[in-house]
């Protein structure tokens, strides 16, 4: 029963595909923004919460709240400079400035910390699970993953959805110009929008950094799969993004046992499949995401 | 060549120029250069020069290549690493495998990425923008995982090319460095005339604004097709000359998405949208490589913060500089507005087939 268990733990792969999607998906959304320095993004909080194991014995999990923060203000920062200058300027320019910075965040993280593999240690956490069947087995650490996930995803739906900052996002990816008519400034609202995608991608990072091990090259892999579960779920759907982060999961955890030499293959080929025939995603444009 | 627009008021024609007196010296220039770099080996070129030429040769091809994909065609891609790899693959297995012989195995590899262009761009071409770049990236990932499961390629571990064995080394150098020049010469070439055909006025008016361009009759997704297909082309010819300097041909090296960051750089540090821009852009990237390429990874971002820097704020990179925004061309692609009268339309719009995207 490999295979049933293979899947279970694709599924719940999926919650972490999914947090890292959502913050891709919600720059997108807002200012049309491809951030191809995502999946960077998320190895420098993954070495942010390395760092704050090894210094300071902060317990893993809580790392977060300094993460956070830390992200947060990072993309506001980023955004108000560097993100808002690139999207004044000419059509092109957004794409190279977020792949400029992928680049450097890289290559600074190589300088800093080598091409050696970290990772966060959990102790006993790592191995725990419970039993369902006799076959079939959770992991403790997988379970809590997707659950984060999940909280997230409904967390941001429901702040889009209900909040007043929420509403100005999604007027302002609906109608830039409208938008600010009605009083909504609108460099404001995109270093808010990069500054909640910065803080998710700190949680997700932080889980990157205790399910694996990561170099500064393992932030491409990540960018790739977030950006997959973007398009399978459908562009603007955040429960759509879970559901393309799950299949990828299962995807991710069924391809490893096909191909091990080449582990992401099958989950890339399910995306070109869905792609092939299911152009606009599995589940279009059900909320504005 | 100029052709003149009939114009009534007394005497006064306005005239359509292809061409400037900067782009017939430019061409003069070019040749005289072509013509020394082909005697190079013969009189003052080393072994080493030879070498380090056709790095440089491999270097201004793929600026090229990108320049033609983003500067011309508006397509942000950072999957040219797969066309590098079928390209590199493409000539071992035709010429070694299926023992065709170098020439037959370099037409065949350029064949070979046309057709796998052309058939991932139905896939490709179904998102856009920021996500048509990571659906090529996607794409070039497949490639490579695909092409280590292949044995007869040498799976992971890559695979040797043997077509020049029983070369001498130096005879072997300089054919080697012939080969790139004279695949620099014709990437060059054909970039340049197809930019200048119909097709080319067709490429920038649908990345200045697809809609308007559909409206005015281009086809678009063929206009954008036809630049993947040359690109992906040209950046096989490129992986063709990385197999023919290497000798061997490994996936992780032939497919590494580094290659498309460097044409990336040289694209933008030499200016987007001119035939020049690339080819200084990749002079100048070769001269950083080799002159501060040994500060480790910190060259790498020292490299990414020009890039932003220049994206920001000298979008027309280093040409743009040198020519005075676009004033001097020595490859012009557009169509040229002179008249004898004083008016300002002229002046205004120099280049007005040649509008700069933004």
């Amino acid at each position: 029963m490999e295979w049933a268990n293979a899947v279970v733990q694709g599924l719940l792969l999926g919650g972490l595909y999914a947090l890292l999607a959502a913050g891709l998906s919600l720059m997108f959304g807002v200012m049309r923004l491809v951030n191809l320095a995502h999946g960077a993004l998320a190895i420098v909080a993954a070495y942010l919460g390395y760092v704050l194991v090894q210094n300071t014995g902060l317990p893993p999990f809580a790392t977060i709240i300094v993460v956070i923060p830390v992200m947060a203000a990072l993309g506001w920062v980023l955004q108000s400079t560097l993100l808002n200058t690139a999207l004044n300027k000419q059509a092109l320019a957004p794409i190279l400035v977020t792949f400029g910075l992928a680049v450097i965040l890289q290559n600074l993280m190589l300088q800093l910390f080598t091409a050696d593999y970290r990772s966060i240690q959990v102790g006993d956490l790592a191995g725990a699970s419970i039993q369902i069947t006799p076959e079939i087995a959770i992991g403790v650490f997988p379970l809590i993953t997707f659950i984060v996930g999940v909280i997230v995803i409904a967390a941001l739906q429901q702040y889009l959805a209900r909040t007043k900052t929420g509403r100005a996002m999604r007027a302002t990816s609906d109608d830039r110009e409208a938008a600010t008519l009605m009083g909504i400034d609108n460099k404001r609202i995109y270093a808010l929008a990069t500054a909640i995608a910065l803080a998710i991608v700190g949680v997700a990072g932080i889980f990157i950094g205790i399910k694996t091990q990561f170099n500064a090259y393992s932030g491409d892999t990540y960018l790739i799969f977030a950006f997959e579960a973007v398009i399978i779920g459908g562009l603007g759907s955040l429960w759509g993004t879970l559901a393309g982060g799950m299949i990828l999961g299962v995807a991710t955890t069924v391809g490893a046992q096909l191909f091990p030499s080449s582990g992401t293959l099958l989950a890339d080929l399910v995306f070109l499949a869905i792609l092939a025939f299911l152009p606009t995603g599995l589940f279009p444009k059900v909320v504005n995401g | 060549m100029s052709l003149a627009l009939s114009d009534n008021t007394a005497g006064h024609r306005a005239q359509v120029h292809r061409s400037t007196r900067a782009s017939l010296v430019g061409l003069v220039v070019a040749v005289i250069v072509v013509v020394s770099l082909a005697y190079g080996p013969f009189a003052f070129l080393t072994k080493g020069n030879q070498q380090n030429l056709t790095t440089l040769f491999i270097y201004i091809i793929l600026g090229t290549m990108w320049n033609l994909l983003a500067g011309y065609a508006g397509m942000v891609s950072i999957g040219q690493q797969a066309f590098i790899g079928i390209g590199a693959y493409g000539i071992v297995y035709a010429s070694d495998i299926l023992g065709l012989g170098l020439w037959i195995g370099l037409a065949l590899a350029l064949v070979i990425s046309g057709i796998v262009a052309y058939l991932v761009s139905f896939l490709a071409f179904r998102l856009s923008g920021g996500y048509f770049a990571i659906g090529t990236w996607v794409i070039a990932e497949v490639i490579y995982l695909l092409t280590t499961q292949i044995n007869t390629l040498g799976a992971g571990a890559g695979i040797s090319f043997t077509a020049f064995r029983g070369y001498k080394p130096e005879i072997r150098i300089a054919v080697v460095y012939w080969i790139a020049l004279a695949a620099v010469v014709v990437a060059v070439a054909v970039t340049y005339l197809l930019l200048r055909s119909r097709l080319g006025a067709g490429f920038t008016a649908v990345r200045d604004d697809a809609t308007a361009a559909a409206t005015l009759g281009v086809n678009v997704t063929r206009s954008r097709r036809i630049a993947w297909v040359v690109a992906a082309m040209g950046c096989g010819l490129a992986g063709t000359l990385l197999a023919m300097t290497t000798l061997n041909v490994q996936p992780g090296s032939v497919f590494k998405i580094q290659w498309t960051a460097f044409m990336i750089f040289i694209v933008i540090i030499g200016g987007v949208g001119t035939i020049e821009g690339p080819i200084i852009g990749a002079i100048v990237f070769y001269a950083l490589e080799r002159y501060i390429g040994d500060v480790g990874f910190w060259y790498l971002v020292i490299l990414g913060i020009i890039a932003i820097a220049m994206v920001l704020f000298l979008p027309k990179g280093l040409w743009g500089l040198i020519s005075g925004n676009g004033r001097l061309r020595l490859f012009p692609t557009g169509y040229r507005l002179t008249s004898p009268l004083p008016t300002p339309i002229a002046n205004g719009t120099p280049d007005s087939r040649e509008g700069e995207s933004s």
